[in-house]
């Protein structure tokens, strides 16, 4: 009765040689592809460097004054102005403003990136119910496998470093931008859609004229979970060397320096708010057009 | 208008939903009901060996129940719904073999459509909303602009032009419609229960606009409606839907004075009679007796008015050129209106 109690496991050296065997397979593909893989993300690179030393080199009022003054466009509240100015003033005053600013440049170069990938997957996803059934399960895979199993093979590959960090992000990231423009381009009306048709309208024609515009409070939803995502990544990614807000926290744990620890925390809460009310305040003001019903 | 030429013609036009329409199409030219291809066989009988010939610059009305199968039938003219199989000719092409482009294209310029729930898109000014069918065309911006205004203007909605749809009422969103649709000049329209939604007052209000505006641009309009009302009140022709099959065609005086079936019986026994009988179907020979002079076409509900308040106790017809043709005494007027027996007389028309 061996076989009820114990689990027909494939033996220890089998398994040992199955590891090893992918292991060895990745390695030799890093060997092979890595040095080219790393070129093609050096624009990226670049590009971050750069954004980090230009908000960098931007005088802390300046930088205070353009956010408050975004806050203003996006939501025309004093509320949100006022509170942005001012828990950034205290950041900064409280010694975190290089880290802010460094957290602030991979946020920025992240949300972009997926921006410009989530909204193409989303518009394909939209489209087709294939290509929504295979999209969707590698988004579930992507959302709940723990970060450090993916961070594992992008290290292997790219090192440790700001890429690889980035890359680590986005893969979290992602997913609420590609779901919510797949949602928010099949949710719209389908009289109207049907109106677009009957008025002979190409699918070009459709998808920028109705169906992107009328999505967008939903797109922006994503936009806005994009971002929220990636301040959640930092104090993760900052362990495969990004630099920011991440780094102190994560040093604070291994030191047991709570005061440390707890600022930092809190910077990264506040960047989150600050980031959260505008962009959603922007969102809610795109659908103003459905308010004013006086019906 | 029964000798005007044909516009849209509908031939042996079949649709079947579900997984095997091709299949059951056999069952239904073999005499299966709708209920019994439902029942048995799973499948949903939209339109069944439907013929019809739309004039051209006439108003035709399409009437039926819910799930008679007209929004079906109308949405096959500019096929947003494919058929099972059948044709339909406008102009001599079947737009049921058009190639994408050349659909697109007809889509774009020839017929335009209204919606009963509007479909204006929510994102939009008045002005953009009525400009979208000339964007899609590729007219310049400026000409667009310009067109679009006249028929912001001609729909009565002036000084609207930068709300969005969202505050308007259903009636004022309802022109933007219509004005979207007359924007792209095409010589079809096709509006699909475009008055249903509105208040009783409002559908009025929009069925003259409809009917003053056709007066001059004298487009080819297939007009859905649920309501006999309305469809008696500006149908040129109509036909009647049933379980989707058309179980009579004719003017509107043929529908109220011969109901072809208890079913359209039933439908116009409550109709006001006065408001669809013309003088020429119950006029008399002509007499030397004095009266006003009307029109063979008027209705014997105005008539009637005219001749109570004239000092004579009858009119006299006359007819396009002018000449005495007939004469109706009050007596007659108030039998037309009370469901006399005059069928015998429609015989002679």
């Amino acid at each position: 009765m061996d076989w009820l109690t114990e689990f027909p496991e494939l033996g220890r050296r089998d398994l040992r040689d199955f590891r090893k065997s992918i292991d060895q397979g990745f390695k030799d593909f890093t060997r092979t592809y890595g040095e080219d893989i790393e070129s093609f993300f050096e624009p990226l690179l670049q590009f971050l460097i750069w954004l980090e030393k230009l908000l960098l080199a931007t005088p802390w009022p300046v930088f205070i004054l353009v956010v408050a003054a975004l806050g203003w466009v996006a939501s025309r509240s004093l509320k949100v102005v006022i509170g942005s100015a001012l828990s950034l003033f205290l950041i900064g005053f409280l010694g975190m403003w290089e880290d802010t600013m460094s957290t602030v440049s991979i946020i920025v170069v992240c949300t972009m990136l997926c921006v410009g990938l989530g909204l193409p997957v989303g518009i394909v996803m939209s489209r087709s119910d294939r290509a929504q059934a295979v999209v969707t399960p590698i988004l579930d895979i992507m959302q709940t496998i723990p970060s450090f199993v993916y961070l594992i093979p992008v290290v292997m590959l790219l090192g440790i470093g700001k890429v690889p960090g980035l890359i680590a992000v986005v893969i979290y990231a992602i997913p609420p931008m590609i779901r919510l423009t797949n949602l928010g381009i099949r949710l719209v009306d389908k009289e109207v859609l049907e109106a677009a048709d009957a008025f002979g309208a190409s699918p070009w024609q459709k998808l920028v004229r109705v169906q992107i515009p009328l999505a967008l409070p939903n797109i922006f939803a994503g936009v806005n979970q994009t971002i929220m995502m990636s301040l959640a990544m930092v104090v993760i990614a900052s362990m495969i060397g990004v630099t920011g807000l991440g780094q102190p926290v994560l040093k604070a744990i291994s030191n047991q320096y709570l005061a440390m620890g707890l600022l930092n925390g809190l910077a990264i809460v506040a960047l989150a708010i600050i980031f959260d009310r505008i962009s959603q305040s922007y969102g809610k003001r795109l659908q103003s057009h459905r308010g004013g019903h006086d019906e | 208008m029964s000798n005007s030429e044909t516009k849209v013609e509908i031939k042996r036009l079949f649709k079947i939903f579900g997984d095997d329409p091709e299949g059951m199409l056999e069952k239904v030219r073999g005499g299966v009901s709708k209920d019994e291809l439902n029942d048995q066989y799973n499948h949903v009988l939209g339109l069944s060996d439907i013929n019809l010939k739309i004039p051209a610059k006439g108003i035709q009305v399409v009437m039926g129940l819910s799930g008679s199968g007209k929004s079906t039938l109308i949405r096959h003219i500019n096929r947003l719904i494919e058929p099972t199989v059948g044709e339909v000719w406008i102009d001599g092409e079947n737009v049921l073999e058009m190639d994408e482009k050349t659909l697109r294209d007809f889509r774009r310029n020839r017929a335009s459509m209204v919606f009963q729930r509007f479909a204006l898109l929510p994102h939009r000014t008045v002005m953009e909303n009525t400009i979208y069918g000339l964007e899609i065309q590729g007219m310049a911006e400026k000409d667009a602009g310009e067109q679009a205004a006249y028929w912001i203007e001609r729909v009565g909605l002036a000084g609207y032009e930068e709300n969005f749809p969202g505050q308007l009422s259903g009636g004022m969103q309802q022109r933007v419609g219509l004005a979207r649709a007359l924007a792209t000049d095409a010589d079809i329209l096709l509006m699909d229960e475009a008055f249903s939604a509105l208040d009783p007052l409002i559908r009025t209000d929009m069925q003259n606009i409809l009917l003053d505006l056709q007066q001059e641009l004298h487009k080819t309009i297939v007009f859905i409606t649920h309501d006999l009302e309305e469809a008696l009140r500006i149908g040129d022709q109509i036909a009647i839907l049933r379980d989707g099959q058309v179980i009579q065609q004719g003017t509107p005086q043929q529908i109220v004075l011969k109901p072809k079936d208890d079913y359209i019986a039933d439908f116009t026994k409550d109709i006001n009679r006065g408001r669809v009988i013309q003088l020429k179907t119950i006029m008399k020979v002509p007499n030397d007796k004095p009266g006003p002079e009307l029109s063979a076409e008027m209705l014997v509900e105005d008539a009637a008015q005219l001749v109570t308040e004239s000092p004579s106790s009858q009119a006299r017809v006359t007819n396009d050129t002018g000449d005495v043709v007939g004469v109706v005494g009050i007596n007659d007027l108030i039998r037309a209106m009370a469901r006399p027996d005059i069928e015998s007389r429609l015989e002679e028309l």
